[in-house]
C-alpha cells in the first residue's frame, strides 16, 4: 500500500495545465475490472481515508474480512445488493503528469448501451481478458464496440497472469489472437499489457514476477498516450448553440454565434458558409469566453461574429467554405438501441444532432449485428434494447452532417421518441467499421460485406 | 518483447499547439452545457447558495453569454440556519450583476407547518419540500446544481441532463443514457431538468479554477479564528440552529470551511491556510473527501444521498 506524499500530492497541483484523458473500462463479470479499477485508483492515491473508511465498514457489515474495493465503484443501493455494476459511472484522479476521468462500464452483454455510452466519450478503452480464459466471445463484443465508436487507443490488459504463473507464451497467445482481431475491425492502435489487478503487477507499479515484459504498465500507459490529435487536419465545423444580443446602450449592435468547435479550426478572415442555408460570409471576430483572438480550435466554447448581417439561428452549422459539408435528408448510419421499447421501421422520430433537432422517420432496419460474431441479420423489421444494428433515416429538414469516421461530433446523432422524449437510439453515420476492416477481411473469397453489414 | 502495438499510431503529441490545458477543456465543456440548456428551455434558473462551487457555476454562465446578461435567474433554498458571510455574499452577487434572486425558505414551511423540525436540528434534509414547491411554483423546467460526480458515489452515477419526474425523484435504474455531447433535455409537462454543469469537476479543479480566475468568496472559505464546539467529530458553529447543548463546549480556534451548507451539518476543519495557494495545498494533501470532513447527514446511511435524491434533493 502506497503513503501519499506531499511531494506527490503537489506535483499533481501542477498538473492544472496538464492534459485530461477520458477512457473507459470494459470486462465480463469475474475478469477483476472492479480491482482494476480499485487498484487504479488506490494505488495513485485517489481513494481518500474516508472513502476507503466507508468501504471497509461495508465490508465487515456484508461478513467480508477484506475490504471489497468494487464498493469503491458501485455506488447505487442496487448494485452493492446484487454485487454488479449496473450503470456507467464516472470517476475522476490524477498523477502528476495527467488527469484522468474513467467511465466504469458494467460488462454484461445487456448493458451494451452503456458501454457505448462510456465510450463515446473516450480516447481509450481499456478492455480486460482473463488469462485462463483467453480471448473470449464477451471481449470479441467489447472490441466490437470500441471499433464501432472509433474509440482512438485501445488498451487489451491481460488479467490474473499470477493464476497462469505469469507465463509469457499465455499472455503472448492472446494479445496477438486479440491485435488481429481487433485490428481487423479498425482499431487504430492496440496495446497489450499483462497485469495482475489483484497482485498489482503492472497495473502502476512494474512487475518483478514479469521481467519478459518489457513495456508501459497500465498507468505509465495511459498518462502517456497522446490524446490531442491535430485539428489543423480536420475541417472547421461550428455548430450554433445559442445567438447572443446584448442590445445594451455599451452593445447596440453585437450579434454573436455562440457554441462549441466541434472539430478543426477558425480564424478570423475565413470565408465561411452557413448550412443548411448555403449562405456565405466571413469571420470577423472570435471571442473565447471574454478574450479576443485570431484563431480558435475543438474543442474550445467561443463566439465568432460574421461580417454580414445574415440570418443564422441556433442549429446551424458554419463551416469554412472550402470544406464545408454538404447537407442531406437521408442518412444511412450504425445505431445502437439504447431504450427498452423497440425501434421499427416506419416509426416517426426526433433527429438530434449537434445543436439542431429535426423531425425524422425510420425507412429502413437493412440489417441487425451479432457481435459475437459480427454476422449480420437481414432485415430484422426492428432493433430491441442494446441491439445494433444498420438503419436508414429519412429527415424532414435538411442536416449538414459528416461520417462519424471523419468526426464523432459531427457524425452522431440520437433519435428521440416525440411523445415524451425518450433517447432511443445512438447513430454514427456512414460505414460502420473503419476501412482497415474491409482490407483485413478473410481471403475466404467473400467481400467486405463481412463487416459493412 | 511485449507492447503488441498494431497498425499505425496516432502521431499527435504532448507539445501540440493546439493542446488545451484540463481547465480549459472543463470550462469549455460546462459553456456548452449552459448555453445548451439556454437554447432548449423556456425557464431555467440557478440553484445558488453562495457556496464554491455554486460561485464558480455562476461565474462560467457570465461567461458563457457576455457581453449579455445572464438568461438565467437563480433560486437559494435557504435552510434559515445560514452562514451571515454568506447571505451577505449572495446579496452583494445578486446587485452587482443584476439577477434576479428566488428565495425558497425552510422556515417559512416550518411557520407554517408544512414541515416539522427533525429532532437533531439538521434542516439539510428539510430542503427538499421548499425546492421541489419553488420549482413548481417558478415553473422553471431546468434547474441547474453545481453537484460533482466525485462528491459521492451515488453522484458519481449522476447525469449531466438528468430528468425528474413530476415529483422531483430521480431514478437511477431508468436513466437516460448520455452519449457523446448529445444531450437531451425533452420532458413532459410536470417534468424538469436537473443540469449540472460541474459533473467533471473535482474539488482540487473547482479551486484551481477559482485561483487562475481570480474569483472572490466568501471569507469563511479561509482560515480564521472561530469560535465552534466539537459533536460527531466536526467543529461546528454556533448559532440559534440549537448548538452547542448541554455538555458541549465553545472553544476558539483557527477554522476554514471545505463546502458551505447548512449550519447544523457542516463542519469546519483546522487549517492555517489564508490564501488561496495554501487551500490549494491543504486540499492536495487531504487524506479526507470535502464530504467525508464536513457533512453529517451524508454519514446518515451509505446510501443516504442516494436516498435524498431520489426524493428530489439536488
Amino acid at each position: 500500500m502506497s503513503t501519499t506524499t506531499h511531494t506527490d500530492a503537489l506535483d499533481a497541483v501542477d498538473a492544472g495545465a496538464a492534459s485530461l484523458l477520458r477512457f473507459a473500462t470494459a470486462g465480463s463479470v469475474d475478469d477483476g475490472k472492479s480491482t482494476l479499477v480499485g487498484r487504479l485508483l488506490h494505488d495513485s492515491k485517489s481513494v481518500l481515508a474516508d472513502q476507503l473508511e466507508a468501504v471497509e465498514h461495508a465490508s465487515r457489515n456484508r461478513g467480508q474480512e477484506a475490504p471489497d474495493l468494487a464498493l469503491l465503484t458501485d455506488g447505487l443501493r442496487a448494485e452493492r445488493e446484487q454485487g454488479i455494476t449496473i450503470d456507467v459511472a464516472y470517476r475522476y484522479f490524477a498523477t502528476p503528469r495527467r488527469r484522468f476521468i474513467l467511465a466504469d462500464t458494467p460488462g454484461h452483454v445487456q448493458y451494451t448501451r452503456n458501454m457505448v455510452t462510456g465510450a463515446s466519450t473516450a480516447e481509450l478503452a481499456v478492455v480486460l481478458v482473463d488469462a485462463r480464459n483467453g480471448v473470449v466471445e464477451q471481449t470479441r463484443r467489447h472490441a466490437a464496440v470500441a471499433a464501432l465508436l472509433r474509440v482512438p487507443h485501445v488498451v487489451l490488459a491481460v488479467n490474473k497472469m499470477d493464476l497462469a504463473d505469469y507465463a509469457e507464451p499465455v499472455f503472448a497467445a492472446i494479445a496477438e489472437e486479440f491485435t488481429t482481431y481487433a485490428a481487423s475491425l479498425g482499431v487504430p492502435e492496440i496495446t497489450a499489457i499483462p497485469i495482475s489487478a489483484l497482485a498489482g503487477d503492472n497495473v502502476v507499479s512494474p512487475s518483478a514476477n514479469m521481467d519478459w515484459y518489457g513495456g508501459p504498465t497500465v498507468l505509465e500507459h495511459l498518462e502517456t498516450v497522446p490524446v490531442v490529435t491535430d485539428p489543423g487536419d480536420d475541417p472547421g465545423r461550428f455548430p450554433v448553440q445559442y445567438v447572443i444580443r446584448p442590445q445594451t446602450a455599451e452593445h447596440p449592435d453585437y450579434r454573436g454565434y455562440a457554441g462549441q468547435i466541434a472539430s478543426g479550426v477558425l480564424r478570423v478572415g475565413d470565408a465561411v458558409t452557413v448550412l443548411p442555408s448555403g449562405r456565405t460570409s466571413t469571420i470577423e471576430a472570435i471571442d473565447a469566453l471574454g478574450q479576443a483572438v485570431d484563431v480558435a480550435w475543438a474543442p474550445q466554447s467561443v463566439t465568432v461574429r460574421l461580417a454580414d448581417d445574415i440570418d443564422v439561428s441556433r442549429g446551424d452549422l458554419i463551416a469554412p467554405t472550402a470544406t464545408a459539408p454538404g447537407v442531406t435528408q437521408d442518412i444511412e448510419a450504425t445505431v445502437c438501441h439504447v431504450a427498452d421499447r423497440p425501434l421499427a421501421v416506419g416509426q416517426r422520430v426526433l433527429l438530434k444532432h449537434t445543436t439542431r433537432t429535426v423531425k425524422a422517420i425510420v425507412k429502413d432496419i437493412p440489417s441487425r449485428l451479432t457481435l459475437d460474431d459480427l454476422s449480420q441479420h437481414p432485415a430484422p423489421g426492428e432493433l430491441a434494447a442494446n441491439d445494433i444494428g444498420r438503419v436508414v433515416v429519412r429527415t424532414a429538414e435538411p442536416l449538414a452532417l459528416d461520417a462519424y469516421a471523419d468526426s464523432r461530433r459531427t457524425g452522431s446523432f440520437l433519435l428521440i421518441d416525440p411523445a415524451d422524449g425518450t433517447t432511443l437510439t445512438a447513430g454514427m453515420a456512414g460505414d460502420a467499421f473503419a476501412q482497415a476492416a474491409a482490407e483485413a477481411a478473410p481471403a475466404d473469397g467473400a467481400d467486405d460485406e463481412g463487416w459493412d453489414f | 518483447m511485449t507492447t503488441v502495438t498494431a497498425v499505425t499510431g496516432n502521431a499527435g503529441d504532448a507539445d501540440n499547439p493546439y493542446a488545451l490545458s484540463h481547465l480549459d477543456a472543463l470550462e469549455s465543456e460546462a459553456v456548452h452545457i449552459f448555453r445548451e440548456v439556454a437554447g432548449e428551455f423556456e425557464r431555467p434558473v440557478i440553484l445558488f447558495s453562495g457556496g464554491k462551487d455554486s460561485i464558480v457555476m455562476l461565474h462560467l454562465a457570465l461567461k458563457a453569454f457576455a457581453p449579455a446578461a445572464v438568461p438565467f435567474s437563480l433560486l437559494h433554498v435557504d435552510t434559515g440556519h445560514n452562514f451571515p458571510e454568506v447571505l451577505d455574499y449572495r446579496d452583494r452577487t445578486v446587485e452587482r450583476h443584476g439577477l434576479r434572486l428566488h428565495v425558497a425558505s425552510v422556515q417559512d414551511f416550518i411557520d407554517r407547518g408544512e414541515l416539522r423540525e427533525r429532532p437533531d436540528g439538521t434542516r439539510n434534509p428539510l430542503q427538499t419540500v421548499p425546492l421541489l414547491d419553488a420549482i413548481e411554483k417558478g415553473r422553471f423546467d431546468a434547474v441547474f446544481g453545481g453537484g460533482r460526480r466525485d462528491e459521492e458515489k451515488a453522484r458519481a452515477k449522476e447525469r449531466v441532463f438528468s430528468l425528474r419526474d413530476e415529483f422531483g425523484g430521480w431514478d437511477p435504474r431508468r436513466q437516460r443514457p448520455e452519449l457523446w455531447q448529445l444531450y437531451n433535455g425533452k420532458h413532459s409537462p410536470g417534468e424538469h431538468v436537473r443540469v449540472f454543469p460541474l459533473s467533471n469537476w473535482t474539488e482540487l479543479d473547482v479551486w484551481q479554477y477559482i485561483a487562475r480566475e481570480k474569483i472572490e468568496l466568501p471569507a469563511i472559505y479561509y482560515a480564521h479564528e472561530r469560535e465552534v464546539f466539537a459533536r460527531n467529530g466536526m467543529w461546528l458553529a454556533p448559532g440559534e440552529w440549537g448548538g452547542p447543548k448541554d455538555g458541549e463546549s465553545l472553544e476558539t480556534r483557527q477554522v476554514r470551511y471545505r463546502t458551505v451548507g447548512d449550519m447544523s451539518c457542516t463542519g469546519a476543519v483546522d487549517s492555517d491556510a489564508g490564501t488561496i495557494e495554501a487551500v490549494i495545498a491543504e486540499i492536495a494533501v487531504s487524506r479526507l473527501t470535502e464530504r467525508g470532513a464536513t457533512r453529517a447527514d451524508d454519514k446518515m446511511s451509505e446510501a443516504a444521498m442516494e436516498d435524498r435524491k431520489r426524493e428530489g434533493y439536488f
